[in-house]
């Protein structure tokens, strides 16, 4: 028998692999998936959901013809962190109306980024409303965009009506180091959260 | 990130692979991750054509929902379905998700994600 490849201890070790999940939610084109690429190990991945029972009523197929089922594509992208944990971002859908999936990529997340793009600053509204409504913890990153109008942030801040406690950062959705600090800054928002609402007694809520 | 149209339409209904099941035997997050030791790959051979896909898929590096999902080519809701099969007849290993409930487990989690993080 061959026991080079013997390791129980690394047997019992890959047992128990955490993961944990990140969400980049934002209108389409504001460089969800520029950003996730930036700092996942993989090229970003795209799964794949049919829109089924979900989406009756929502979009009705009779209005399609030949059209039974819409396909609902998200981006993601992966961080091993160590043999036992992984890291996860999610890109949301484009579209708003996907709310099914929507709420199958916060379930259980860490937390998420919006990202803003400041041209088109009413397309943060959607993501920011639901993050608001599921009590997911969230941080608002400005993407600079070259050519796009510069705001101070505190004027982005009251255009989005974005209260104090929100963390909102500058970022540079190409750049390693500047997702980085953004993720750096949902995960620490995140704990804040926990603690404050550990304090006052609440249990924390299970989002999603 | 916008829906997408295959003129062609399916080659398969999709949920045929299932046999018509949509409801998973068990709920499973997108992240969740799962791994498959080279037996579990070798038994899965005799459990059809895409399951063993799947453990395939998971064998030496563990993968998520998604990742199997996106790497099979397959919509997430049948690969759901095919993957907590597969953890039923123990051909597949689910591991688990981040804890969603109790203060220190979370704040925990959350500590080790932030210097994983930093250490990027």
């Amino acid at each position: 028998m061959d026991f080079a490849n013997y390791d129980p201890a690394g047997a019992r070790r890959s047992r128990e692999i955490i993961s944990a999940k990140i969400v980049v939610a934002g209108g389409f084109g504001v460089g969800k998936t520029t950003m996730v690429g930036a700092i996942s190990e993989i090229t970003p991945l795209t799964t794949e959901a049919l829109m089924t029972a979900a989406g009756v009523g929502i979009d009705d197929p009779s209005k399609v013809p030949g059209k039974e089922t819409t396909t609902v594509a998200m981006d993601f992208g992966r961080i091993t962190m160590a043999q036992d944990l992984i890291l996860y971002l999610f890109g949301t859908p484009g579209q708003t109306r996907f709310w099914f999936m929507w709420d199958e990529i916060i379930r259980g997340a860490v937390g998420a980024a919006v990202l803003v793009d400041t041209r088109r600053i009413t397309d943060a509204f959607a993501p920011l409303d639901y993050f608001e409504n599921r009590n997911l913890p969230y941080v608002v990153a400005l993407n600079r965009f070259d050519d796009a109008p510069q705001y101070e942030p505190e004027e982005v801040r009251e255009a989005l009506a974005i209260s104090p406690d929100v963390p909102l950062v500058m970022c540079d959705a190409r750049q390693r180091e500047s997702v980085k600090q953004v993720l750096v800054t949902v995960v620490e928002h995140a704990m804040l959260r926990l603690q404050a609402d550990q304090g006052r007694g609440h249990q924390p809520a299970p989002v999603g | 990130m916008e829906p997408r149209r295959d003129p062609r339409g399916a080659l398969v209904r999709p949920y045929a692979v299932t046999r018509g099941r949509t409801e998973p035997s068990r709920d499973i997050a997108l992240e969740a991750v799962l791994s498959s030791t080279p037996t579990q790959v070798a038994e899965s051979r005799f459990a059809g054509h895409d399951k063993y896909r799947i453990a395939t898929v998971c064998e030496g590096r563990a993968q998520s929902l998604a990742e199997i999902a996106a790497y099979t080519r397959m919509p997430l809701g049948v690969t759901r379905v095919l993957v907590a099969d597969l953890v039923a007849e123990g051909l597949l290993t689910l591991h688990t998700a981040a804890p969603a409930e109790g203060f220190e487990e979370r704040m925990n989690l959350l500590g080790r994600v932030l210097s994983g993080l930093r250490e990027l």
